[in-house]
């Protein structure tokens, strides 16, 4: 593999990208209103009634809902591969688990990154308009769709290996990452013609809820960057891609914030992210997907309106999600990063945070320790007053009433309830891995 | 990576949404019974008839299950283990042992327990478990890797449960933080007893199905146990094997040989349900290292029949040898494609093979093995309407991202 020049530029996520800017009739098969409704796409329609599964779908003992999206996707993924699609052969990067406790995981990939920057926006806003001129999703040639992925009325999911676009309503396609991190790395864009903006809102992210439900591998997570927090492309989409190891985060110890009953709550559970380089809230439980897909929306789009960037991580099928308000852009700006972490330039994105880091030259790849990416990530975290006061946002804004249980001494608790020790139960609700 | 299409492959664009034809159903049932075979054998055929009464005599409870069938299902439970969950034989052998989880099992012990099963060592943790009847209870999980002598391979696990006596309001130490106490050190079964990986935690409150049930740390009385179990076990296993010469140690021995396919790719392999094999060109005359239930079926061969052999004993008169020497090429040349050819079974009928051969690398990044995929031409597309192109991609795409976590851990 050429070593290309290193050079702090965003990733491509798209071959179409880095010719954007020019002015292009389209005279080809391009995902835009001028081609896409006369074209056909392979057509995944989900069940949209589906309820937060109480167990997880068994994928081994069961394979046809959760092996025909592995098999769509991955065989679709593996298809692009053998077409060349993709900037580089992801298979032969290196992976490893860093030793230690936290088992981050390290990749050498010296071929993720551009020659020559694209064109970008500024990044000390959360919140920018749609620009049609830059480029974004539907100026990408209909080779890199995969499908289309879209809610149904039935009770069961339908296959159509080539429906006519003509006449879709809500249009949401999953796409490749010319860049991939991992095998099967993709991008789901919700309503690709409506044109939005990197922002969530809540119909967008419940898409994303069923992607991860769909899919019933714990293993396929789904992220998304807001602008500020490390997003390459102002066009609203969220990444994907299965990794058979589990996340750092993941296994971090969380901390139950109790919660007084009210309506807001929906039977969602909040915690707090423990033990961990980054402070975060994690979500869980919620009566139906959508309920847990409103609580985390409406948090982000406090963030969005308080203009703090973030980071969302949608990990086990969909049960848990993980928000990460961070600050590393402004703490770039204003010259508060130290030059030897800015030298592995790792931007760290949702990924990175979750510990699956991305390194660009060997030596870092080789030298990759613990400490290194705890203080890499140290780095992007809000400081714990800065934080607490955007969980205090968050919660007024969700409708959440955070409850503080005493703690008479350290042995007793006051009352009855056992939860008013600090050592929390690290309690997940609903479901469990399978065994494999 | 070019795909060579060496003749065209039509897609078989079938509408009329049939039933899937009489031998896939067939083939299912045959695999199915095949799996029963390999089921009923995985004790007897490495350590003799004299094993099943042998274990039957052991007081404790412990399931012993063969990660080498796909589904890595239990192949013995103790008397002790079906009087304490509430389940029959017949309930439990074959299955998963996912099977004895639930909702409120907590999610972590079971990622614990599948990085164990992965890294092929042993592993002590406290599992919420449930018994037939539903109800939870905690017992002390203790696992241990059974390894070949002669190829240092895994080829069952044994897993002993202690149950967990409650007892009421222990006290917790000081109101210190809790820290998820993960450590990957392996437990040694002799007798400086590491560390031990039981899990504290307490249940909520409102967690519907365990009303106020609680628990602690697991005893050293109940630690002590289950090591002894699995000890008495593993012992008895480890004496009969000595019976059919096929022995079997604790510890995995440097392998002179080939290095064998770790369980835990064994693992992930096993639920493609798809016709594959894996091949290793690093190897002399290109063996097959790996092949799946539904192989066999198409092909009518056994596993140990085909495991080490090249996949030429497909071939036969009626096949190609312009379209043969076109593979040979490709795969010299580190590149996948795709063929038909004309393919015998082991009861010398002839299929038409659609095969799609892909170079697969490993976690390091380096080319591995080869991955190839069989189809039989006469199959249609599945009720879901995917092209049998389309689902032969997603084995080589899922055998990829097996591959890909493979050598990546820091183990042992």
């Amino acid at each position: 593999m050429e070593r290309l020049t290193i050079k702090r530029v965003p990733t491509v996520l798209s071959n179409y990208q880095e010719d954007a800017a020019e002015p292009r009739g389209c005279a080809r098969n391009c995902l835009g209103k001028c081609c896409l409704p006369a074209s056909k796409l392979p057509l995944y329609v989900f069940k949209s009634d589906a309820e937060l599964p109480v167990s997880p779908s068994d994928a081994a003992e069961e394979p046809r809902a959760d092996f025909f999206l592995n098999s769509l996707l991955l065989g679709q993924w593996e298809d692009r591969m053998s077409r060349g699609l993709f900037r580089y052969d992801v298979t032969t990067c290196e992976t490893k688990v860093i030793p230690g406790e936290q088992g981050f995981i390290a990749q050498l990939n010296e071929g993720r990154h551009l020659k020559k920057r694209p064109t970008e926006f500024r990044v000390d806003r959360v919140l920018q308009p749609f620009d049609p001129v830059k480029f974004n999703f539907t100026k990408i040639g209909q080779e890199e769709a995969l499908f289309r992925f879209e809610a149904g009325q039935g009770t069961k999911a339908h296959f159509f290996e080539s429906a006519p676009v003509d006449g879709a309503t809500s249009l949401s396609v999953v796409v490749i990452n010319v860049s991939p991190i991992e095998y099967g790395h993709v991008l789901l864009i919700p309503r690709l013609l409506d044109c939005l903006p990197q922002r969530i809102d809540a119909e967008c992210f419940l898409l994303a809820l069923h992607m991860a439900a769909e899919a019933g591998n714990p293993y396929f997570r789904l992220g998304y960057n807001s602008l500020g927090a490390f997003a390459t492309i102002n066009h609203l989409h969220f990444q994907a891609y299965y990794l058979s190891l589990p996340f750092p985060v993941e296994k971090a110890p969380m901390k139950k914030i109790h919660m007084a009953k009210g309506l807001a709550n929906s039977g969602v559970k909040v915690s707090l992210l423990m033990n961990y380089p980054v402070r975060g809230l994690v979500y869980e439980g919620g009566h139906t997907l959508k309920d847990l897909a409103d609580v985390v929306a409406n948090s982000c789009i406090c963030l969005q309106e308080n203009n703090i960037p973030f980071n969302v991580l949608i990990s086990d099928s969909g049960r848990r999600i993980f928000l990460f308000p961070q600050c590393y852009a402004e703490k770039q700006a204003l010259g508060e990063v130290s030059q030897e972490l800015l030298d592995t330039q790792v931007n760290p994105a949702v990924w990175e945070i979750s510990g699956h880091m991305v390194l660009k030259r060997k030596k870092d790849y080789e030298e990759a320790s613990e400490d290194y990416a705890w203080s890499l990530l140290a780095e992007v975290s809000l400081s714990k007053e800065r934080f607490q006061e955007v969980k205090a946002y968050i919660f007024e804004a969700t409708g959440l009433v955070e409850v503080k249980v005493e703690l008479v001494d350290g042995n007793e608790s006051k009352g009855t309830s056992y939860q008013s020790t600090p050592a929390d139960s690290t309690h997940f609700s609903e479901g469990c891995l399978v065994l494999q | 990576m070019v795909a060579l299409r060496l003749c065209p492959i039509a897609t078989i664009h079938d509408h009329t949404g049939t039933l899937p034809p009489p031998a896939a159903a067939a083939m299912a049932e045959e695999m199915g019974s095949c799996r029963d075979r390999l089921i009923d054998q995985s004790l007897t055929a490495r350590y003799s008839g004299w094993i099943l009464e042998a274990l039957d005599e052991l007081p404790d409870n412990f399931l012993i299950t063969d990660p080498v069938i796909s589904g890595h299902p239990i192949v013995f439970a103790s008397r002790g283990f079906l009087a304490m969950s509430g389940y029959a034989w017949e309930e439990v052998v074959g299955r998963n042992g996912r099977i004895f989880q639930g909702p409120a099992t907590d999610w972590r012990s079971v990622m614990e327990i599948r990085e164990a099963i992965r890294e092929e060592r042993t592993l002590q943790i406290r599992l919420l478990n449930y018994r037939n009847d539903g109800t939870p209870h905690w017992i002390l999980f203790h696992l241990c890797p059974v390894f070949a002598m002669e190829d240092g391979r895994v080829i069952h696990f044994v897993a002993v449960q202690v149950p967990i006596l409650r007892r009421s309001r222990c006290s917790r130490s000081g109101a210190r933080e809790m820290i998820f106490g993960a450590c990957r050190n392996e437990v040694r079964l002799d007798e400086d007893c590491g560390c031990n990986l039981a899990v504290d935690s307490f249940l909520d409150m409102d967690n519907k199905g365990l009303d106020a049930e609680e628990s602690c740390k697991a005893s050293d009385r109940e630690k002590e146990k289950a090591l002894n179990a699995a000890n008495s076990v593993l012992s008895t296993m480890t004496h009969y094997s000595k019976l059919t010469g096929r022995v079997v140690c604790t510890k995995r021995r440097g392998s002179a040989g080939i290095a064998p396919l770790s369980s835990s790719l064994n693992i992930s392999l096993g639920r493609i349900k798809q016709s594959f094999v894996l091949t290793n060109p690093h190897l002399p005359d290109m063996p097959i290292v790996y092949a799946s239930d539904e192989f066999l079926s198409l092909t009518g061969y056994s596993r140990h029949e085909v495991l080490g052999c090249n996949c030429r004993f497909l071939n036969g008169p009626g096949t190609d040898a312009g379209v043969l020497q076109q593979i040979k090429d490709c795969i010299r040349a580190e590149q996948a494609c795709s063929a038909r050819l004309l393919n015998h079974r082991k009861d010398g009928s002839s299929f038409g093979n659609l095969l799609h051969i892909s170079p697969v690398r490993d976690a390091s990044g380096k080319f591995a093995f080869y991955v190839e995929v069989q189809m039989d031409e006469n199959l249609k597309r599945d009720e879901h309407g995917l092209s049998p192109k389309m689902r032969q991609l997603g084995v080589v795409g899922q055998v990829k991202v097996a591959m890909r976590t493979l050598s990546s851990r820091a183990g042992p």
